[in-house]
């Protein structure tokens, strides 16, 4: 029979982590629908109960999204412009049943090439906060913590605890989009998220992520360069080229093909940033 | 220990924590309103709070909910407001079938408690995480509005023909009290799993199942040998169906033996670790493959042909060149397997009573099960006893045999406890039927005028690897195919190939939904060649009164098409005007408009499909013994009001006994669109012969029969019928029983060797157009609006009937846009897409009363119906907005754009 534990404190869940054979559960979106026809047999660390693991904390120059926070959450805080796309990824994410229970972090932990979290926190240049017994209290970058579909660098003692979000000039803008099928419950055909930071009417920072359209999402660095310096307008769309797009590896499934995820991903680029215009104060 | 609160009441339970909420409410709780749709977080059914907030309580572990206060719908009445939604939804109409009723009232109750008047878009988003395959969501959100407008009983009629009278059995609905397949499995059951072949096609042979059984403490493993009869099929004549399949599965999902015992024991089997040896196969995935093959998926069925068959008219025409077309159009259409996704997967349970057997379980057709676990079982039908849950949704996916025959065998072979089996959502979509992929070569003709000259098609159809209802849908097909017209010449063929696919079956409609998309992409192709208006092409070939159609039958009493049309015409000229305009502003988002029409022949083509009832007036009062049952369409209801008003009685005096083969007679299957018409005129003579046989016995003056009103005397024991009229009362007790009988059997004649003949006694008519926005950089269509205009003979209950249609709606939109069943890739509600309440549009329903001769006060069916204009009318909807004719569904995003691309 399984053993099922309720840690209230970091330090306590990764004393059951150190032993190696513990899979955390947080709001359970991921972690009981991979195991739907089966009963559930290995160990459970439910980090639930872990307070300081709720809240969304604003600091200097960061903000810190804490394990267990949920998209419902993102959706209610009171947080700059450039987190609207966050709040669009979180409206889009499952129905509100999802949206209460399903957590951030649980979303980049599972790792899918699909999800919906992973580009939108890419385009904020998030960070992901790793504690194990070793090594508290460690900062990685999403980009290269998330090293291919259902992999991440998480080791087997450790534990995620947050997001790091650094901040941007009160002004900057963000826009998410998603396509597939249908309006409620989708998983993506592509999603592109952009974040453009501008101050006195030039664009400082860029970040442009495609979701769905690789093993992991992307960033189009290419594409941030060229915006970067550039008046903070409608014609940096003019900058958007094909070959923006050469670091997608999409692929043919049952909801697209390759052929359509790569120009899809374009559209949505291109809305994306005219929405990131348009949202502009 | 989990202590928690649910409904107000503390529990304190001893549970595994990991175990999922859903399940310790069912099973331990006995709450078995919260339902399991998919198990996986896809569907909401069991949609729950927990502290104030919406979850789906079958992600949730049990001990995340230590200490926290549980809200399920069987606590919803404990507030006013939850109380009030609950009357709304009963009012309004929102719950057909019921199985999602519960999430949705728990999600709608969220909302309300935090936004007291929501708007559309609030609404939308409050319950876009429920799924409901039924109604079309249109009632639900009027139900959300109604209540939070005040709410409020709206109907309080006798519950006569015409009224809009709540369901009957829809309190149960909406209070979670409604026993479903899975809800009612009595506690010592054993639990019975099938073992399934995860290939497509190959040989397997077992090893030492005995041995596996007792090292895991199994109690038995049933196979084929253990089968009486391992054959089972609708058809009397072709049972090719194994219950456990011997030595060979011929597609995935098949099963090959099952797991009775304990229910923890079964359940924590690994399948694979089962001692089964599998020898892979190449399967023949697709008609292309079964068309061409050497192999054949059965050694009986040469070129892998199920059924072949054809509808020639008037075949002299076809050679004579005595009209010249002035236009005519070839075209190829080409369709997928689609899955029913009733939220209820397959359940239900077994016990042995004696010599006989007793099956409660989740389906369309109890008296069909009933003589087909007879056959397997080698027993008198009468030693079956089928008593029908419940049923979570069927649209011909439960007329064909699930747990059914398992479960006999096992409650035979092991008679000391009941034994009950439920679905996963995975083994649901797996192992059950489809719609057929069609692919139908099509060409129409025209001449000058405008008027249809000659119809040639034919249509080919997967069917998978048993032939389920393949014949009946390669047989209505042709019948259909020249849609509701008056074509002077047709030659029409149906052929259904075998596969190693899934069983293709029925599926609202039964093969005819196909059908029309080819033959309204022709009858647009050739109003345009015309340069006629394609609604006006359509009036001009309405087949009315008085015309033959394919087989040759001359309609004799009513055929509503042209009112359809007309009363749709306005609004198709203001859409397109406003679509217009529209596009004139706008570069990448089009807008358009397209029509759709159908006609369907209600009831069983060409066969025997009578129903049997009777009423019966005693000391209990007056109960109806009906066999038909009700999945949600609302036959429950419809067939009590044909019963009160025939006897002139309230509606609410009426019981209902319905199902249960012990008691009622059979009324056949709740398909083919039949229940209201052939059930219903059955009810309608058993009624009248009841009310003859007590105005008799009441002493009653034979020439005052016509206003005599009945009431049952309140609180008395036994019944006292009270009949009243302007000048006389009589009173009646009910101290031996007055029984009244009505028999139906829609008149039909056989098909001859050129398909001609009288295949129905009735048809229904119908029209619809739609309005579409296409994005045409992405290839995604929002369907706008659907103006749905039906001919329903007469609308027993405008609610249900609306409810039908705007259900029919929600499927013929997923039929064109979203949805596609590929075996083995798509058996979950996560990479299956049907709509959500926000994939629908605005709809309307215009009832049209082109009463039938026959039908109880002139009614026909309507089930289908709603279903078959809408995705032509989305795809012409979709090509005025984009000039592409998708002929291929459905129509992905990514097809779309390649299409428009390809265009350009």
């Amino acid at each position: 029979m399984n053993q099922y534990a309720q840690p209230h404190s970091i330090a306590e869940a990764l004393t059951f982590r150190a032993q190696g054979n513990w899979t955390v559960l947080a709001g359970g979106t991921d972690f009981y629908p991979t195991r739907a026809d089966r009963p559930i047999q290995e160990n459970v660390l439910d980090i639930s109960r872990i307070q300081s693991l709720k809240s969304i904390e604003e600091h200097t120059d960061h903000f810190r999204i804490g394990a267990l926070v949920t998209w419902s959450q993102i959706i209610h805080a009171k947080l700059p412009p450039y987190f609207d796309a966050l709040k669009q990824a979180a409206r889009e994410v499952g129905g509100v049943q999802i949206q209460n229970s399903g957590t951030l972090v649980g979303n980049i932990c599972n790792a899918s090439p699909a999800a919906d979290g992973v580009p939108v926190l890419l385009a904020l240049a998030a960070r992901v906060e790793v504690h194990s017994h070793a090594i508290p209290a460690a900062q990685i970058e999403l980009y290269s913590w998330i090293i291919s579909p259902k992999k991440t660098q998480i080791s087997q003692d450790a534990l995620v605890t947050a997001l790091i979000i650094p901040k941007l000039y009160f002004s900057a803008t963000s826009a998410f989009l998603k396509t597939g099928a249908r309006a409620y419950l989708l998983i993506s055909t592509v999603m592109v998220a952009a974040v453009l930071e501008h101050k006195f009417g030039r664009i400082t920072q860029a970040r442009v992520a495609v979701g769905a359209c690789s093993p992991v999402a992307k960033r189009l660095t290419s594409l941030e360069e060229k915006l970067i310096g550039r008046d903070f307008d409608a014609a940096i769309c003019d900058q958007i080229l094909g070959t923006d797009f050469a670091v997608l590896t999409p692929i043919g499934d049952v909801r697209a093909t390759a052929a359509y995820r790569l120009a899809v991903a374009r559209t949505l680029t291109h809305r994306a940033l005219q929405r990131c215009v348009r949202a502009s104060p | 220990m989990i202590l928690l609160t649910v409904n107000g009441v503390r529990q304190a339970l001893d549970v595994r924590p990991s175990q999922r909420l859903a399940d310790v409410l069912r099973d331990n709780l006995n709450l078995t309103g919260t339902k399991i749709g998919c198990n996986a977080g896809d569907c909401g059914a069991c949609t729950v709070q927990i502290d104030g907030r919406a979850v789906c309580a079958c992600i949730t572990a049990i001990g995340q909910a230590q200490g926290c206060n549980v809200r399920t719908i069987e606590g919803l009445a404990q507030t006013p407001l939850g109380a009030a939604l609950q009357q709304a939804f009963q009012q309004i109409g929102a719950a057909q079938c019921g199985i999602c009723t519960p999430g949705m009232l728990m999600a709608a109750y969220d909302l309300l408690v935090r936004t007291a008047h929501p708007n559309r878009l609030e609404i939308s988003d409050a319950l876009g995480g429920v799924l409901c395959r039924c109604t079309g969501y249109q009632k639900i959100i009027e139900a959300v509005e109604h209540c939070a407008h005040g709410g409020g009983i709206i109907h309080s009629g006798p519950g006569y023909i015409g009224e809009r009278l709540p369901k009957t059995d829809g309190a149960r609905k909406t209070n979670g009290t409604e026993c479903f397949g899975a809800d009612g499995i009595p506690e010592n059951a054993r639990w019975l799993r099938l073992i399934r072949s995860p290939h497509h096609h190959a040989q397997f042979v077992v090893g030492d199942l005995p041995a596996f059984a007792a090292a895991h403490g199994i109690t038995a493993i049933l196979t084929a040998s253990d089968v009486p009869s391992n054959g089972y099929g609708i058809y009397p004549t072709i049972k090719d169906q194994p219950v456990f399949a011997v030595g060979e599965v011929k597609f995935r999902g098949e099963a090959v033996c099952a797991l009775v015992g304990e229910r923890e024991r079964v359940e924590a089997i690994d399948p694979q670790a089962l001692p089964i040896t599998w020898t892979v196969l190449p399967p023949l995935m697709g008609l292309n493959e079964a068309e061409r093959a050497k192999q054949c998926v059965h050694r009986s069925k040469p070129n892998n042909i199920l059924i072949d068959g054809s509808v020639v008219k008037a075949a002299n025409r076809l050679t004579s060149n005595e009209i010249e077309p002035a236009a005519g159009v070839a075209l190829r259409v080409k369709t997928k397997f689609v899955e029913h996704a009733y939220i209820e997967p397959e359940a239900g349970w077994a016990q042995r009573v004696g010599d006989r057997l007793e099956i409660h379980v989740t389906t369309q057709t109890p008296y069909m099960d009933r003589d087909e676990v007879a056959v397997v079982m080698r027993m008198q039908p009468t030693d079956i006893r089928i008593v029908p849950t419940a049923c979570g949704g069927g649209f011909g996916g439960k007329l064909d045999m699930s747990v059914q025959p398992a479960l006999a065998v096992a409650a035979w072979l092991l008679p000391d406890r009941p034994v009950a089996c439920v679905y996963s959502r995975t083994e649901s979509m797996a192992s059950t039927t489809k719609r057929h992929p069609a692919d139908i070569t099509f060409s129409l003709s025209a001449d000058v005028t405008g008027k249809l000259l000659h119809c040639e098609t034919h249509a080919k159809f997967d069917t998978g690897a048993y032939a389920s209802w393949g014949p009946t849908v390669a047989t209505r097909v042709p019948i259909h195919a020249s849609g509701p017209y008056f074509v002077p010449s047709v030659r029409a063929r149906g052929t259904a190939y075998f596969t190693h696919c899934h069983p293709a079956g029925a599926f609202r409609g039964f093969g005819v939904p196909q059908g029309a998309i080819a033959h309204e992409a022709a009858m647009d192709a050739l109003a345009d060649q015309l340069q006629i208006d394609r609604l006006e092409f359509r009036y001009r070939n309405a087949i009315r009164v008085g015309d033959t159609t394919a087989t040759g039958q001359v309609l004799q009493d009513s055929a509503g098409l042209d009112q359809c049309l007309d009363a749709l015409r306005s609004r198709w000229e203001t859409w397109h005007a406003e679509s217009k305009a529209f596009n004139a502003g706008s570069l990448h988002k089009k807008r358009g408009v397209g029509i759709g029409c159908m006609w369907y022949g209600i009831g069983n083509t060409s066969l025997s499909n009578p129903s049997s009832m009777r009423i019966v007036a005693d000391a209990q009062g007056i109960t109806l013994y009906s066999g038909a049952v009700d999945i949600g369409q609302g036959s429950n209801t419809i067939l009590i009001q044909i019963a009160a008003d025939t006897l002139k009685i309230r509606s609410e005096r009426i019981r209902l006994i319905s199902g249960d083969t012990d008691f009622t007679l059979d009324a056949g299957k709740t398909s083919a669109s039949r229940q209201t018409y052939v059930s219903g005129k059955a009810v309608e003579l058993a009624a009248s012969n009841l009310r003859y046989k007590l105005l008799r016995a009441a002493g009653w003056p034979e020439a005052d029969d016509n206003v005599a009103v009945f009431s049952l005397r309140a609180d008395s024991s036994p019944a006292v019928l009270d009949i009243l009229s302007a000048n006389t009362a009589r009173a009646l007790e009910l101290t031996t029983a007055i029984e009244g009988f009505g028999r139906f059997d829609p008149p039909t004649t056989p098909q001859d060797i050129n398909g001609q003949g009288d295949p129905y006694a009735c048809y229904a008519f119908a029209a619809q157009i739609a309005m579409v926005e296409v994005d045409t950089e992405l290839g995604t269509t929002k369907v706008m609006r659907i103006t749905a205009a039906h001919d329903v003979g007469r609308a027993i209950n405008p609610t249900q009937v609306e409810g039908q249609v705007q259900g029919g709606i929600l499927q013929g939109l997923g039929l064109a846009l979203m949805e596609e069943y590929i075996p083995g890739r798509t058996e979950n509600l996560h990479d299956y897409l049907i709509p959500t309440i926000g994939d629908m549009p605005a709809m309307e329903v215009l009832l049209i009363e082109s009463p039938t001769a026959l039908g109880p006060s002139g009614a026909k069916g309507v089930g289908e119906p709603g279903l078959i204009p809408t995705a032509p009318a989305i795809l012409g909807a979709i090509e005025n907005a984009t000039g592409v004719r998708m002929l291929e569904i459905p129509v992905l995003p990514h097809r779309l754009v390649e299409a428009v691309k390809a265009l350009k």
